[in-house]
């Protein structure tokens, strides 16, 4: 066999001006590349700057004990009263329907596919729950009014048209497939020789879900329904087409309310002129909700490192 | 579980046969529940593609596509509303994807462990987790306001962008770490620079997990309404966006990038808070364009990402 002559490195190395040009070349890509990751702290900065900034503006003009303490929001009307609890109300009650729904039923699936289903029935139903992530709010907004409310005026005849109930219950099925594929990324995540523990010891497949499975997946299951609490108090659509946008300070399911996000749609609907006390007023309900979902995940990512498992 | 066991040692056989046969029991009921659950899943969907078909298929016709927004209902129709999405989409595509793709390379090939590293990977995450009307708030402060963009194309699609640009970014870093390290290995080995290694050899191979992302992002882009709302856009345009390509030369033209505009489910949310019930149809017709659009974005996706994980043996 005649093997082809080695040739000497240097004949095989670009030339020196070649490698140069190269080297420079990286580093502009690579600060290219830098500066695109670097915005997504922009993007957070420029969040906190914006609602900050406007929210002070708003407060020179509202005190901030007003806004904590009053019951009414009547920014639109001639009497202004700027107080966020009716707002909070609002959001609360839809929420803790929508969770009420969500992480049960977020939570069986999740068990249910990652612990029980036929692999037949998982490549099914799994895409299934994804297009279900893929409509679009408004059209859950649309189906929460003109079909689930109607549904339940058929039990409880005294519902009015909107209410909060219907919106709740939309917002649970909407947040549903998130919570359920996070948990169950989680539970699919525990290393197997754990569950074959569980069953040399003779436990059935229920018992290994509950004793030994969900313990260890915890952390992850609380992603879920951190990630799922954030969804309910952000939604939007849902709760602007079908739960009236009046803000109403009570903890009646069956009474239309406004929430902090149908406030701001509602405000954002009509003309309204830059730099107004209305304009600001959305900025301070935005932060508001920014506070929000800041608080859950810092509470999640808490809760989180407490009941992490390392194995 | 020391005790149950010890306790079910004592038992007499009959008594741990009934046991046993009650936590298989237990097993079956979870069984029936867990499918029980899965169907209120997929019946919610069911039932909410048939109320929309029943309420809007009748009003679907090529006059509905074709026409633009009327004070009489029966003449109206989504042309200016899907010409906006069209476009608002083009912006978003153009700004999300290549920021987020390059951040994604960014954070799984060059960074280096470190603070700045933990701080931009924090930020992302917590990016995902912002309500979507919370970046229509920054748009109209920043976009709208500060920029002097006004309620244009280009600053919904710019909105749209920042709104997705976590979902590229975590998929684009998913489908990058999917690819071997033997691969980059290879290429260092040959001589190639890091930029070689990744532009010649993980993008290519990551290419299909990147656009399984950008689909779904898209899609989620497509029906986001609250933050367009907040922009203030407009609702009734009867009117489209100057054409992007003109018959003199230089053939391009970006006016339409400042134009007014409206897209899909902003038409929607208009007519379905008019009292009429003709409206309504109308707002149960585009509802229907509109989940025709998003779920087959949607499934394209899916279907792209399983065939790319089956075709892909390494």
């Amino acid at each position: 066999m005649n093997t082809p002559a080695v040739r000497p490195l240097r004949h095989v190395l670009p030339p020196p001006k070649v490698a140069q040009r190269r080297r420079v070349g990286e580093r502009i890509v690579e600060g290219l590349l830098f500066a695109s990751a670097v915005s997504a702290v922009f993007i957070t900065i420029a969040i906190m700057v914006v609602l900050i900034g406007e929210s002070l503006a708003f407060f020179r003009h509202v005190s901030l004990l007003d806004f904590v303490t009053d019951t009414q929001w009547t920014i639109m009307f001639e009497d202004k009263h700027y107080g966020i609890a009716p707002l909070l109300t609002g959001t609360l009650v839809t929420s803790l329907i929508g969770l009420g729904v969500a992480v049960p039923l977020g939570t069986i699936i999740a068990i249910y596919l990652s612990e029980f289903a036929p692999f037949r029935v998982r490549e099914f139903v799994k895409p299934l729950l994804e297009l279900l992530v893929g409509v679009p709010t408004v059209v859950f907004g649309y189906f929460a009014l003109l079909f689930v409310t109607p549904l339940l005026q058929k039990f409880i005849p005294s519902l009015p048209g909107f209410n909060m109930l219907g919106p709740g219950i939309v917002i649970g099925l909407m947040i549903t497939p998130y919570i359920s594929s996070v948990a169950e990324d989680a539970m699919r995540a525990v290393p197997m020789h754990l569950r074959e523990g569980a069953y040399a010891m003779g436990a059935t497949r229920f018992r290994t879900a509950t004793t030994v499975v969900i313990p260890a997946a915890f952390s992850g299951i609380v992603a879920a329904y951190v990630l799922g609490v954030s969804r309910a108090v952000g939604e939007t659509m849902v709760v602007a087409v079908a739960a009236g946008q009046q803000p109403n300070f009570t903890l009646n399911p069956m009474e239309p309310a406004a929430t902090i996000t149908s406030f701001i749609v509602q405000v954002a609907l009509g003309d309204l002129p830059h730099g107004s006390i209305e304009y600001q007023s959305i900025f301070a309900a935005g932060l508001v909700l920014m506070l929000l979902t800041l608080g859950f995940n810092v509470g999640g990512h808490f809760l989180r490192r407490r009941f992490r498992e390392v194995y | 579980m020391a005790a149950h066991v010890e306790t079910s040692l004592r038992m007499e056989p009959a008594a741990l046969r009934g046991l046993i046969s009650r936590n298989k029991q237990a097993d079956k009921v979870f069984a029936a529940v867990g499918l029980l659950a899965m169907f209120v899943g997929v019946f919610a969907l069911a039932a909410l593609l048939t109320k929309l078909a029943i309420d809007g298929g009748e009003r679907i016709s090529w006059q509905f596509m074709t026409s633009f927004p009327s004070r009489h209902a029966d003449k109206a129709g989504i042309l200016s509303a899907w010409v906006g999405t069209s476009l608002v989409m083009l912006v978003t595509t153009f700004s999300a994807v290549p920021i987020g793709v390059a951040a994604g390379v960014y954070l799984e090939e060059y960074a280096r462990r470190g603070w700045l590293t933990d701080v931009i990977e924090i930020n992302v995450t917590n990016l995902a987790g912002v309500p979507s009307i919370v970046y229509g708030l920054l748009a109209l402060g920043l976009f709208v306001y500060g920029m002097g963009l006004g309620q244009s194309i280009a600053a919904a699609g710019l909105t749209l962008g920042l709104l997705i640009l976590p979902v590229v970014i975590v998929s684009t870093r998913e489908a990058i770490r999917s690819v071997p390290v033997a691969m980059r290995e290879a290429a260092y080995a040959l001589g190639a620079t890091r930029w070689q290694t990744v532009h010649d050899h993980v993008l290519p191979y990551s290419t299909g997990g990147i656009l399984t992302g950008v689909i779904l992002g898209l899609s989620r882009a497509i029906g986001e309404t609250a933050p367009i709302i907040t922009i203030g856009a407009l609702t009734f345009i009867a009117f489209l966006p100057p054409a992007p390509l003109t018959t003199e030369p230089p053939f391009v033209s970006f006016e339409w990038l400042l134009a007014p505009f409206t897209v899909m489910p902003i038409q929607m949310f208009n007519w379905l808070s008019r009292p009429q019930a003709a409206f309504i149809e109308n707002a149960a017709a585009a509802g229907l364009v509109l989940v025709l659009m998003t779920v087959g974005m949607n499934a394209v996706a899916i279907w792209l990402r399983y065939r790319f994980r089956k075709k892909i043996k390494w």
